[in-house]
């Protein structure tokens, strides 16, 4: 019967040959119907069968040959091309750390043949033992030179203090540069047994020696304060704190903000007790004269904004507990963490900026609470009243004076004392952003703090520290990203995504160029810019894209389309071959 | 002359050797303490209900609960993000509107009145938890939806809703695979967005979402191994259906058994005292000026009365009463102070009384009499109940 079917199928074939139209044979990816007979090899095959191998083999070159590249390349996820080899470069990237160090000697400070030798330049450079990837080299290029005479002159008045100030007002300091001044022996510029001292601009004074090793003694020295002004293990440490592995529990290194490129500072008066206490705090002027100073001493590290509030009716969420022996209730240390989250919905930080928050909070307790205090560990009353949390803020506790309760009905009327306020507030934020006490190396007087609160070679080490840890970011970023990449097939790269990472490289390059010759400012920009680049390419939305779009769901949307078009083209080919296969073997079996 | 000198140097090194062994030995109890942990600063908790319609109550209110257990635990409403479609508490449905509760005696509204969804609705989309896990968000999205964790945030991740094998659906129309949550996870890694991640799912099926997860420092735990259904207790009595919880710690680097719940439920800060000041220098002169501004503006205003305010912890800590109360005057003037139950049923209120029969029931120890004196005020000036007749849940919501 079915061979029957074909033999009729055959004849109309061989029938409608001449007709182009309406034919079953024509135009399918069918197989010729294959002969019933074992025909021998000589017996000619109708064109009709010959033209449907020509059509299948045909169907099927274009499917594989064009479709399917043709698909593949349509289909994959975009991705611009990034420098992947310059990324993983990034990791074995090798940070030196220039500081240039001007040493100038007065005339009595070092024997007269040393100072035959003067002017030349010492190299100092020391890596520092941190497990971290990146190797970090700190280098003094100590430049010695000889006293000018303004400068001789600066040198032999009567206190340090008024040198400092002659010796300021004669020239600028390029940041992340010291000057280091070499003094007699026997000079009464400083108190007898201090060997040196550290200024607040950039400068130090140092006591010279008369001796044959004079120039690697003082050398030594200078080497000390230096450090102490510049860059320490500990500093580097802390800036790197959160990509070391080790000592994540030090409290020291985790104080510190993390960098970024602004800052939002409110500073709020809690007023639990309206009824009894009507506080008023000159807060505009406080923070005319206090915090901004201070705020523009830092303004290399970032944009800074301020804003201030009045809470009224904000409780603090712990009760106070009552102390008989003093007649005032105190706040135990333990209970100290618990304060600040039934507080801080209140205070509205969230809506304020995308930048990082400080929160500074000045609470006046309530009359029935008054006078209160904090207790540190030891249960002795803390002298500033005050806590802060890293990365968060600080609070201070503000009682008021019990004789103004004497005369007068409640309300009482309240001026807060601003000084002793901003006081403890500036201290607070020196502590948040990781300003720390300085090492002084033995028998140095350090100079009192300027007037804003911050000394100068203080924001340098600042930048420094950020400058490490914005490498240090930027680095990490694009290596996980590269990493990414790699694992996840799915994750689209648009080409702006592409320039960021392009970008980012290059600053962070230029960085590593700036910091290795000792241009502190232009390498703490680019290394800002490189962590800005790196994380607007890692987090730009369109990274999303298919993510959400798995392997094997393609799977189903790809089988209704090509299933019934590769069906009949596959069994076509399959049944040529064995045609083919079948036509070889003949040959042999006749033979 | 030399056997005193070196007597003393051995009795030295003894008391240095001493010394030194205390040190040391507390040394490594310190080290010991801190081994066990966590190095985390902050918490951080992405709660999500992947469900929608009157029906799927339970998941709402599952999630509600994990909220306010976390939000009593410490962690602020900033450092949560609720994901919730939000249409039970004023759906037309709904009993007692603005309501939601978490077991049928109706003891406790998870509700209550300081709730902060941040996704809401149809904004709970598979795309969307992506975004907040990963951090690819949009730059116009406001700080209260992102993620803003770092490497030292431990984050609880809470999930529940409708899910089979391998996926779980998100309000009906998509779903998310397993596959797509461990490469969210990888790269919430990469970018070291998190310190430790504890991941709860409460679906069936759950075991078989974190399969596939392949970053470290995550602990999970589902409510119904592969093949099971996790169905509510309340509905289904226990002896028929037991889910199996599953977890997996094998990615976590700490023993289980010295993590604290609060390590992920909780949020205590770190506190430090500050013990420096800094000095600065009086400005007398600005302070006496703005000083006389003040007293300028004051003299102008009236004398200010402080209003009684409302006594909040008598409410909260209500009292059960079982004697008669009296009505305060009610803001329209409609009643006068009367007592309660014995005029009340004579009113014109009784006949708008709703149909659950509120006012009927004679008072008892179940009733909380200030709220319930609440609620039949606003009965009687017809403010909430003739909506509540009518249905309409958009004038109970505020958009």
């Amino acid at each position: 019967m079915g061979s029957g079917g074909w033999e009729t199928a055959r004849a109309e074939c061989g029938v409608g040959r001449g007709n182009l139209s309406g034919s079953a044979c024509q135009g399918s990816g069918a197989a010729p119907p294959r002969p019933s007979v074992s025909a021998p090899q000589s017996a000619p095959v109708p064109s009709d069968v010959v033209r449907g191998k020509r059509a299948a083999l045909f169907f099927a070159a274009v499917a594989i040959l064009l479709g399917l590249p043709l698909w593949w390349k349509t289909t994959e996820t975009y991705r611009a091309p990034l420098p992947y080899s310059q990324i993983s470069a990034l990791n074995a990237l090798q940070l030196r750390l220039m500081v240039p160090v001007t040493v100038v000697f007065t005339r009595d400070s070092i024997p007269l043949d040393d100072q035959e030798k003067l002017p030349f330049t010492v190299v100092h450079e020391r890596e520092i033992p941190l497990k971290y990837k990146m190797k970090i080299k700190c280098r003094f290029q100590k430049a010695y030179r000889r006293a000018l005479d303004h400068e001789e002159e600066a040198l032999s008045s009567g206190s340090v203090h008024e040198a400092e100030a002659m010796l300021a007002e004669l020239k600028e300091q390029a940041e992340g540069s010291l000057t280091v001044y070499v003094i007699s022996e026997y000079s009464s510029l400083l108190p007898q047994d201090m060997m040196s001292y550290i200024g607040p601009e950039r400068t130090a004074v140092v006591r010279g020696i008369m001796h044959r090793e004079a120039f690697n003694i003082i050398g030594r020295r200078i080497i000390q304060i230096a450090q102490a002004m510049s860059l320490t293990e500990d500093v580097l440490a802390a800036a790197l704190a959160d990509h070391l592995p080790e000592d994540k529990w030090s409290s020291d290194k985790r104080r510190p903000l993390k960098s970024s490129l602004g800052y939002e500072i409110t500073f709020s008066l809690l007023n639990p007790d309206p009824k009894s206490h009507d506080v008023h705090w000159d807060i505009e002027g406080a923070v005319q004269h206090y915090v901004w100073p201070f705020l523009n001493a830092l303004s290399a590290a970032g944009n800074f904004s301020v804003d201030s509030q009045i809470l009224y009716y904000a409780m603090l969420g712990v009760n106070p507990r009552f102390d008989p022996t003093s007649f005032s209730y105190y706040l135990p240390m333990h209970s100290l963490p618990h304060v600040i989250n039934p507080v801080e919905s209140r205070l509205g930080s969230s809506a304020a900026s995308l930048y990082p928050v400080l929160n500074f909070l000045l609470y006046v307790p309530e009359l029935a609470h008054s006078p209160l205090y904090i207790q540190d560990m030891d249960g002795a009353p803390v002298a500033t009243n005050a806590f802060h949390s890293p990365r968060w803020g600080g609070i201070m506790v503000y009682n008021i004076d019990p004789k103004a309760y004497n005369a007068s009905e409640l309300p009482v009327r309240v001026e807060v004392d601003m000084v002793q306020v901003m006081e403890v507030f500036l201290a607070q934020l020196r502590l948040l952003f990781g300003i720390a006490q300085p090492q002084v190396p033995p028998k140095c007087l350090l100079s009192g703090p300027k007037n804003e609160g911050l000394m100068t070679w203080e924001l340098d080490q600042l930048l420094w520290a950020r400058s490490v840890e914005n490498l240090a970011t930027a680095t990490t970023t694009l290596t996980s990203l590269a990493q990414l990449l790699g694992k996840i097939s799915n994750i689209v790269i648009k080409d702006d995504v592409a320039s960021e990472v392009y970008r980012a490289v290059a600053a962070v390059q230029k960085a590593a160029e700036e910091l290795a010759s000792g241009h502190l400012s232009s390498a703490f920009v680019a290394s800002q810019e490189a962590v800005t680049s790196s994380e607007r390419a890692f987090f730009d939305p369109s990274l999303l894209h298919l993510l959400y779009f798995p392997d094997d769901q393609k799977f189903a949307i790809y089988i209704p389309l090509f299933l019934p078009m590769a069906v009949p083209i596959l069994l076509s080919l399959v049944k040529i071959f064995l045609e083919m296969h079948k036509s070889w073997r003949k040959p042999e079996k006749i033979d | 002359m030399a056997a005193p000198c070196f007597f003393s140097r051995l009795w030295r090194a003894a008391l240095a050797l001493l010394a030194l062994g205390s040190l040391a030995a507390s040394q490594i109890e310190d080290q010991a303490k801190q081994f066990f942990r966590s190095g985390h600063t902050n918490n951080w908790a992405v709660l999500v209900c992947t469900s929608r319609f009157w029906f799927n109550y339970r998941h709402v209110a599952n999630t509600l609960s994990v909220y306010r257990s976390v939000k009593r635990l410490g962690i602020p409403d900033s450092h949560i993000v609720l994901m919730l479609a939000d249409d039970m508490a004023c759906n037309a449905r709904n009993p007692k509107p603005a309501t939601v509760f978490s077991h049928k005696n109706m003891e406790l509204n998870v509700y209550g009145d300081d709730v902060e969804v941040d996704y809401r609705s149809y904004e709970v989309t598979v795309e969307n938890f992506l975004r907040v896990l990963t951090g690819r968000i949009p730059p116009s999205t406001p700080r209260s939806k992102r993620l803003l964790s770092d490497d030292r945030s431990n984050i609880l991740i809470y999930m529940t809703g409708h899910g089979g094998n391998g996926f779980l659906k998100f309000q009906d129309s998509e779903e998310i695979t397993n596959i797509e949550l461990a490469d969210a996870f990888e790269q919430m890694w990469q970018k070291r967005r998190y310190n430790e991640l504890l991941f709860i799912i409460d679906t069936c099926q759950g075991a078989s979402m974190y399969e596939r997860f392949y970053s470290p420092n995550i602990m999970a735990l589902a409510s119904s191994q592969v093949g099971e259904d996790s169905l509510s207790f309340q509905v289904c009595p226990k002896s028929l259906c037991v889910s199996t919880p599953g977890h997996r710690t094998d990615l976590f680097q700490r023993d289980p058994k010295h993590v604290l719940i609060t390590d992920f439920f909780g949020s205590v800060r770190k506190v430090e005292i500050t013990t420096e000041t800094l000095s600065l220098q009086r400005d007398s002169q600005i302070t006496e000026s703005s000083y006389k501004e003040d007293r300028m503006d004051e003299e102008l205003m009236e004398p200010l009365k402080y209003a009684e305010q409302l006594p909040v912890a008598q409410i909260i800590h209500q009292a059960l009463l079982a004697e008669v109360w009296t009505l305060p005057s009610a803001p329209c003037g409609m009643l006068g102070s009367r007592s309660w139950p014995a005029t009340f049923t004579e009113t014109e209120a009784e006949g708008l009384a709703p149909p659950w029969g509120l006012h009927s029931r004679p008072v008892g120890p179940y009733h909380h009499g200030f709220l319930q004196d609440l609620w039949n005020q606003a009965h009687e000036v017809h403010f909430l109940d003739s909506r509540v007749r009518e249905g309409r849940v958009e004038d109970c919501s505020l958009g």
